[in-house]
């Protein structure tokens, strides 16, 4: 069986290849979709005189089930922090050594010895964010600062709500409005979070990842979404706030990382240190709307984004809490409490 | 049936053309069967194989023998409590896109009926732009036309602004992210295959014997429950098995439509493979889904057998 699905596998990257074998040498990169700057890319084709393939997913597991399955033809994915854990862990990517690469000097001290990859072995920052809701402060107008809007919303909010269609984003916004730890096993706790849920179900209109076009469309007033989500949402609807909610919200950081095996090696270390330029680091924010973790880049972002609530913290806000990967038995609980949520 | 062949020489000559025959359509048949056995046969023995092993850790299996997929389908084993209880979340899934797909197939068969047989009884050189007509909509991709579908209905959509721009309406009325939106979703993109099987039953339908039922004395209803319904019965088994099979496993229409605070059967298995990490159970719970399509057709196949046997 094993030797089927390297053949499949082998087929797929023929095609791959043959798809396009134009120029010098080339780099297949597999990134979140609606995440990468084209004119970045360009400067880099231009720059190596490489051809760029790219091809999207979009979740960390989908990515990971794709890349488990074997030879994908891909050398460059962004996986979340957790999934490079994960990916280290079960020897998924390659040991690149950013940290000895010219342009590594230009990340940000607080970027190099993360939970996920202590020192940058393998991986580098390409953008980081935060995980909360954004809320229409015509409809409501109290204090947004708190995830009581999502589980026991006032009146005017009831029904005008949409939850990411996420288990572990929405499980673990309950557990923090519990005051629980995350990666929960305890079975006590867990069942209260199911209670909490259930009981706020009904004024949930929607669980979808989709949280712009909700929010713009005027289908919902208050979306559980992404910073740099909600501050392209803000630019087509105005009246919309990002919260920084007291019980605490998720942080998260994309790396880019080379797979192990990668056809064009060399070509993705050439990559890595490419990313690792403020200017490209800069137009990459430009785009996707979210700060990248490489000093200087702030030179080259746009006026907005250096003052946009959504990329700089308020004073007061919590810290962001960074969840790291939980063991299969939490992920089997969370797995069940999902199911009877959405039964 | 025609006597054997009295002349040797005569039997050898069929004997060979038979042989050149069914060599000829061996290799006909060969790369269709071939696609059929890599692409369909083969990956489903991997399912098959996958829903009886352990699942791995961060996705994929482990090579030991397991049934706790299928238990967990309707047992739980450890939630909360280490006893096996019976769990009804995966079934209450199943029933409900059952339920759906099953109400989608009776929406679709009342208006692709009226529809069908409208064309049916069209003069000759109009119906096929009449058909062409009904399956225009496929020239679009079905994410497409259900997003269209989602600008129609939602609160600030079309038939709500009209409807209230005439004062018909004080408020949205609420469509969008409901089952009956899932309903509408799913009857709007099977109905073409609800239609032509009917078409195609009803085109045969020999207008003589509608015409006898009148001379009868049977009214418009009992020509159309004992006359053409019974005549229609291939085309309407056919139709109703096409939208109920995609209706089942459907998965655009309830997370784009339905909003997505509810599985269905297909979101359900995606998810297995996704955060759920639990491989063996998408891959058992796929398998489940198939047997019921089976069931289906089986009884589709009996219907039809029944038909012939009638017929002979």
């Amino acid at each position: 069986m094993k030797a089927l699905i390297r053949l499949f596998g082998a087929a797929s990257v023929l095609a791959f290849a043959s798809s396009a074998a134009m120029a010098e040498g080339e780099l297949n990169i597999y990134n979140w979709g609606n995440y990468t700057n084209l004119d970045m890319i360009k400067k880099f084709e231009e720059k190596h005189d490489v051809k760029v393939n790219l091809d999207g997913y979009d979740s960390n597991e989908a990515m990971l089930a794709k890349v488990k399955a074997g030879d994908t033809g891909y050398d460059i994915v962004v996986p979340g922090d957790y999934m490079i854990k994960v990916m280290i862990g079960e020897g998924l990517l390659e040991e690149v050594k950013p940290n000895e690469m010219e342009n590594f000097k230009n990340v940000d001290s607080q970027w190099v010895d993360v939970w996920w990859d202590p020192g940058r072995n393998y991986s580098i920052p390409y953008q980081w964010g935060t995980t909360s809701f954004t809320v229409d402060t015509t409809v409501y107008d109290g204090d947004i600062n708190t995830l009581a809007l999502m589980f026991d919303p006032p009146e005017v909010l009831k029904g005008r709500i949409n939850m990411l269609n996420d288990m572990n984003d929405v499980i673990n916004a309950g557990l923090r409005y519990l005051g629980y730890g995350r990666c929960n096993g305890n079975q006590d706790e867990l069942r209260e979070v199911l209670d909490l849920l259930m009981a706020a179900k009904p004024h949930w209109r929607t669980m979808d990842y989709a949280t712009i076009e909700k929010l713009t469309s005027g289908d919902v007033d208050l979306s559980q979404t992404w910073n740099g989500a909600a501050m392209r949402a803000r630019a087509q609807r105005e009246t919309l706030q990002y919260a920084y909610p007291k019980e605490g919200f998720t942080g998260w950081m994309d790396n880019v990382a080379v797979l192990k095996g990668a056809p064009n090696l060399e070509n993705a270390k050439l990559f890595i240190n490419f990313m690792m330029d403020p200017e490209n680091a800069a137009m990459t924010s430009n785009f996707a709307r979210y700060a990248n973790g490489i000093k200087g880049s702030e030179e080259f972002m746009d006026e907005e984004m250096l003052s946009a609530r959504e990329i700089v913290m308020p004073e007061d806000a919590p810290e962001p809490d960074f969840v790291t990967p939980c063991p299969q038995e939490v992920v089997d609980l969370y797995n069940k409490i999902w199911t009877r949520l959405k039964q | 049936m025609s006597a054997p062949p009295q002349n040797p020489a005569l039997a050898a000559a069929i004997a060979s053309t038979t042989r050149r025959e069914r060599t000829t359509r061996a290799a006909l048949l060969a790369p269709a069967l071939l696609i059929i056995l890599t692409i369909s046969v083969l990956p489903l023995g991997i399912t098959l194989v996958y829903s009886f092993l352990t699942p791995g850790t961060y996705g994929g299996v482990t090579w030991e023998f397991s049934v706790n997929s299928y238990l967990q389908f309707l047992f739980d084993r450890d939630i909360f409590d280490d006893t096996l209880s019976f769990n009804p979340a995966y079934l209450s899934i199943y029933l409900r896109s059952i339920g759906l797909a099953l109400g989608a197939t009776l929406g679709a068969l009342i208006l692709g009926f009226p529809t069908a047989y409208f064309i049916a009884t069209k003069p000759r050189e109009q119906r096929n732009i009449w058909l062409f007509l009904v399956t225009l909509p496929f020239w679009t991709n079905l994410l497409i036309r259900t997003y269209a579908m989602l600008l129609i209905i939602r609160d600030e959509g079309i038939i709500n602004t009209v409807l209230m721009q005439i004062g018909l309406l004080n408020a949205p009325l609420t469509i969008l992210y409901t089952d009956t939106a899932v309903f509408i979703g799913l009857i709007y993109s099977y109905l073409p295959f609800m239609v032509l099987p009917l078409y195609a039953s009803l085109e045969k339908l020999d207008f003589n014997l509608v015409e006898a039922g009148y001379d009868l004395y049977a009214n418009r209803l009992r020509v159309l429950f004992h006359v053409i319904v019974p005549l229609a019965k291939p085309g309407i088994v056919a139709g109703c098995v096409l939208v109920f099979i995609p209706g089942l496993g459907a998965y655009i229409t309830p997370e784009l439509l339905g909003g997505g605070k509810k599985l269905m059967i297909g979101n359900m298995i995606a998810m297995q493979f996704g955060a759920s990490r639990n491989w063996p159970f998408g891959s058992a719970a796929a398998l489940i889904l198939m047997t019921l399509v089976i069931l289906v057709l089986l009884v589709y196949a009996r219907a039809a057998r029944r038909k012939e046997a009638v017929h002979d």
